[in-house]
């Protein structure tokens, strides 16, 4: 079984030559890495520098859009800027982030010796840098959906490509982990919870990037070879676009459920009650698949006769609430262990409760999009449901590095600055998307920065929205420092192994 | 252990089959929406969709679909083998197998060079050279999988029954996943 990883600064007895060789020795040996908690390491930590990347380019376009008779930002940067927080917030943040936290916790909670096909996660995870770094390369240089530079543009889908293979070959890992890999005598309904709700996120995944894959193929080929089939450059966005918005979002936000659920389980040092229930629920999330791969948003307008209406509104409620539903049992069977008297709060909850809760926000924000009364489509508050969606997935992130790190690192995360910057982290995601649901509303149009206008104060949201990312920024910048820091040299953890487990049979 | 090379196998086959069936679905629902045309005959209208002058080689394509068949069965018959340990005919099965899946990139490859058809000629053709050559690739990744079963076979170690069952597993994913790709793109056309 994997054990506790004891940290030890890399120390230099004489000279720069035995300095030199001990880096070049930790970096040889985080590119050939085949530890789970090393590849999960890396995995956390490069998408923690990308989400304060991302954040940044959202506080831009914030204060870009406060005044939007002038522009600070050139025109065709702000166009790539809109599409790359789109790609950012989902396949360089929420994806990766809760892959790394699946990579390095579900093996031990199952009892695993390694985490099953570990070089192919490595080798997954090199191939998703390289292809964020190849459509960050796009993107900088006019590519992107939409793009004005055609070879800017394949290099984008191939990019793209590149980062679905690397999720799709961390994803079989996990997922083969948690099947082949259990304990002796550990049945699937006995797995802890988090790697049971890291399963069904890996799943989903495996089900629904090929379908991503497939719309790239085409247009790929299509547009290679200068042909218009799939609408050139502008159609790259209405072929994939599905990927970034709702239901599909919600997938990479599943294993949320399981980090807050484990917590609490663990919190509460007793028998989880209606324990099938929390599976139940984590798989609910699940249906999202079903709405995602048929690559179109599924919308009710109430305004049509009964019959029109109901024939719209059995399968916007199946896509759409069915997900909500599984959060709803999920965050209800937690609240009511807490009644425990046994529970002992822990400062990791917080974060975790409120990332959970800023997903349900986002996810209930999705389901009124859909509601084509509202005339919401091309406006701001898709973008506020993806922010949403995304940045509760970081603050879930900052929990479970809070609460696995001490029990895998075996040193402790100072609990007040956990509490500090997760209720930060929460005023960070409401700033950010909150704004954006109220001038949805009031039609300020989506992935546009200038030339337009509403009445209402449009300099108060989006300059709201911009201070939001930017505290964000500095919220995950803070924490995962901290935590770096107290994983190397902090105080040795009194929690065992054992606390990754909640207790199945009482 | 609980066979984990039949698990990833498995998800593999599941990646393939949604790979292939989105593509398949676009396809679908741009044969759906091409506009109306009167057959050369003028007994019929029919969907502009493949364009008139293009001949698919049916001979190529059936050969294909039943050289599957004789995958999967050798693909079985080395699973037997393995189970007796008899890596001799386990061998054999999986070089019969690497032969036929070699059979089906030449027959593939035959397949374009008869069309004659080139991929900027129109979306038919753009769409068409996409579906198939991902199917190509599946085929390669397949004859991959031949070829580490193979090589551990011949090395004596004949009695991995996970790997052999997971090879074969793999080959019967792929021949559906072929059958559905064959009925659409080459049978309704």
């Amino acid at each position: 079984m994997t054990a506790i990883d004891s940290s030890h600064s890399a120390t230099s007895s004489s000279g720069s030559i035995a300095t030199r060789s001990t880096l070049l020795g930790t970096i040889a040996a985080y590119l050939t890495a085949s530890d789970h908690k090393r590849i999960g390491r890396l995995l956390i930590s490069v998408s923690a520098i990308f989400a304060i990347a991302t954040a940044i380019e959202g506080a831009i376009l914030g204060i870009e859009r406060i005044s939007p008779s002038s522009s600070i930002v050139d025109a065709d940067i702000i166009v790539q800027l809109f599409s790359a927080l789109r790609f950012d917030l989902i396949f360089s943040v929420a994806a990766p982030m809760m892959l790394g936290l699946a990579v390095a916790v579900v093996p031990m909670q199952v009892g695993a010796r390694a985490l099953a096909f570990a070089r192919s996660a490595m080798f997954g995870f090199y191939l998703w840098l390289f292809g964020v770094i190849l459509v960050g390369s796009s993107y900088l240089n006019n590519g992107g959906p939409g793009g004005g530079n055609a070879e800017m543009v394949d290099l984008f889908l191939i990019g793209l490509g590149l980062v679905i293979a690397g999720l799709l070959l961390i994803s079989t890992s996990v997922a083969t982990t948690v099947l082949a890999s259990r304990r002796a005598g550990m049945t699937l309904i006995e797995t802890p919870i988090f790697s049971w709700s890291a399963l069904v996120a890996s799943v989903s995944m495996l089900l629904t990037l090929p379908v991503v894959a497939g719309a790239i193929i085409y247009v790929a080929v299509d547009h290679a070879y200068e042909r218009a089939t799939f609408g050139a450059t502008e159609g790259v966005n209405a072929w994939i676009g599905w990927a970034f918005t709702t239901p599909q979002i919600f997938i990479v936000a599943i294993p949320t459920l399981g980090v807050l659920a484990q917590i609490v389980a663990t919190m509460t040092r007793g028998k989880q009650p209606l324990r099938a229930g929390l599976l139940i629920g984590v798989g609910l999330m699940s249906t999202a698949v079903i709405g995602a791969v048929t690559q179109s948003s599924q919308t009710v307008n109430f305004s049509g006769s009964a019959n029109d209406v109901l024939k719209s509104l059995i399968p916007y409620l199946f896509f759409n609430h069915l997900p909500i539903l599984g959060v709803f049992i999920v965050l209800g069977l937690s609240l009511l262990a807490l009644k425990n008297e046994r529970a002992k709060l822990n400062a990791a909850f917080v974060p975790a409760f409120l990332g959970v809760g800023m997903v349900l926000t986002g996810m209930i924000g999705g389901s009124v999009f859909r509601i084509t009364n509202f005339k919401l489509a091309n406006t701001v508050f898709e973008e506020a449901v993806l922010v949403y969606v995304c940045y509760g997935v970081v603050l879930s992130g900052i929990g479970a590095v809070a609460y696995f790190g001490p029990r895998i690192w075996g040193r402790e995360i100072p609990s007040g600055p956990v509490l500090g910057l997760g209720l930060l982290g929460f005023l960070a995601t409401v700033l950010a998307s909150l704004p954006y649901f109220i001038a949805g509303f009031a039609d300020q149009p989506a992935s546009v920065a200038n030339n337009f206008d509403y009445s209402g104060p449009i300099w108060l949201w989006n300059s709201l929205v911009g201070a939001g990312h930017a505290l964000m920024a500095l919220v995950v910048l803070l924490f995962f420092a901290i935590a770096a820091k107290s994983f190397r040299s902090g105080t040795v953890s009194s929690a065992t192994s054992a606390d990754l487990f909640e207790s199945v049979n009482g | 252990m609980r066979r984990p090379a039949l698990i990833v196998s498995g998800f593999l086959s599941a990646v393939s089959a949604m790979l292939i069936g989105s593509m398949l679905a676009i396809w679908l629902d741009f044969r759906s929406n091409a506009p109306l045309r009167e057959s050369t005959d003028g007994g019929k209208m029919l969907r502009d969709w493949l364009p008139e002058n293009i001949k698919i080689p049916e001979v190529a394509t059936n050969t294909m679909m039943m050289t599957f068949v004789i995958t999967c069965v050798m693909a079985q018959w080395a699973v037997y083998s393995s189970r007796r340990n008899d890596s001799k005919h386990a061998s054999l099965a999986l070089g019969v197998v690497l032969l036929t899946e070699i059979a089906l990139i030449n027959a593939q490859l035959a397949i374009y060079s008869q069309m004659g058809i080139g991929v900027r000629d129109g979306s038919y053709m753009t769409m068409f050279y996409a579906v198939t050559a991902t199917m190509l690739v599946i085929i390669v990744v397949c004859m991959g999988f031949t070829l580490l079963a193979l090589f551990r076979s011949i090395a004596g170690r004949a009695g991995d029954l996970d790997l052999v069952s997971a090879h074969a597993l793999y080959c019967y994913a792929v021949s559906a996943i072929f059958a559905a790709l064959w009925f659409v793109v080459y049978v309704q056309k």
